[in-house]
């Protein structure tokens, strides 16, 4: 279990390297997923090593982000006078985002011909 | 009750106190949602965060002194990112074979989520930092943060936005699709992941492995694609 920690550290670190060292504008996570995707692609090996630890974390996501969650409660206040506002264009958005995104996507599968 | 108030002050400042109330609250949200048959309004980072802000409130208790326990968690939130590389390799020759309909999709789904934002909330009267602030709202908190710095928005308002839209897209995905008649879960998981970004993500992964990997990759990609189409939108439409 330590093993898959390490690389994922080891991962998430090079990832912060390199984004701002090539002044990427991404966060170092999201080049750390790619790099460790292309590592575990040329080390098969590595793999063993991450599998439990990445499952066991991503069967837990959602507590993830509960400290940062809870910060919403210091700017509602702030919102107040807007609050129709905003949560009315979060819930259209969110719907016609979702439908879009799923819909192109069935879409292009089914123009390339292949039906599932 | 005298003897109890030093401790009760000891223990409300320690980050012990506060790691453990997000813990224990994330398990008695995840049994409720269990209890409820899994209904899709019941989120668990939804309940947790209720019960969390009510005992906060309750307390009286700043949320500094919550966040120096909690941070321990939130520090997770990276290597989980890094972990989403897993599912992605293990699904390879799927995601191979789907790059096309994933580069299309979110595209298509990138330039919705942005201008229905800032559209609806120009709409309805909201202020022009609240509109700027709300066009990165589907993408990850860090790179969504960048997005507002970048284009005038206020950064911290649109960290919140962004939990909002993901709590939403996370409790709506369900029902919607199933309306739609949608039962591709590799275009469900994409789909949520593009729109309401890691929570929407956590949803995926309760429902099904592939659905989760799809919206891991709809995460990254949609972070990669609304950085540089928000400035350009906002350039346009403002």
């Amino acid at each position: 279990m330590l093993h898959g920690i390490l690389v994922l550290l080891a991962s998430q670190l090079a990832g912060e390297a390199v984004a701002r060292g090539l002044g990427l504008g991404l966060p170092g996570p999201v080049v750390g997923l790619a790099l460790l995707a292309a590592s575990v692609a040329l080390v098969p090996a590595l793999r063993r090593a991450v599998e439990p630890v990445a499952t066991a974390l991503l069967g837990h996501l959602s507590l993830l982000f509960i400290p940062a969650a809870v910060g919403v409660v210091q700017v509602l206040p702030q919102l107040a006078g807007q609050g129709t506002a905003i949560a009315v264009s979060i819930l259209v958005s969110t719907v016609m985002a979702l439908v879009v995104t799923a819909l192109t996507f069935r879409g292009v599968v089914r123009l390339m011909g292949d039906r599932e | 009750m005298a003897e109890i108030s030093p401790l009760w002050i000891y223990l409300r400042a320690s980050p012990l106190l506060w790691l453990t109330a997000t813990l224990a609250a994330y398990l008695a949200a995840v049994r409720v949602q269990a209890l409820l048959g899994r209904h899709p309004l019941a989120n668990p980072v939804l309940i947790a965060v209720a019960a969390l802000v009510l005992a906060l409130h309750l307390s009286g208790t700043p949320y500094q002194t919550y966040f120096e326990g909690a941070q321990f968690v939130h520090f997770m939130l990276g290597p989980a990112t890094v972990a989403l590389a897993v599912p992605l390799v293990i699904e390879a020759a799927r995601v191979r074979k789907l790059l096309l309909p994933m580069v299309a999709a979110v595209i298509a789904g990138s330039i919705t989520a942005i201008t229905s934002a800032m559209g609806v909330a120009w709409l309805l009267g909201a202020s022009r930092t609240t509109v700027l602030s709300l066009a990165p709202k589907s993408v990850t908190t860090p790179i969504a943060m960048a997005i507002a710095e970048q284009t005038g928005g206020l950064p911290g308002l649109t960290a919140v936005l962004v939990i909002l839209t993901g709590i939403t897209g996370a409790v709506v995905v369900t029902p919607l699709m199933n309306r739609l008649g949608l039962r591709d879960f590799a275009a469900r998981g994409f789909a949520v992941g593009v729109a309401s970004h890691g929570i929407g993500t956590a949803r995926a992964f309760q429902v099904s492995e592939l659905a989760g990997t799809f919206a891991g990759l709809g995460l990254a990609l949609n972070g990669l694609v609304t950085s540089v189409l928000a400035p350009l939108l906002i350039r346009w439409l403002t």
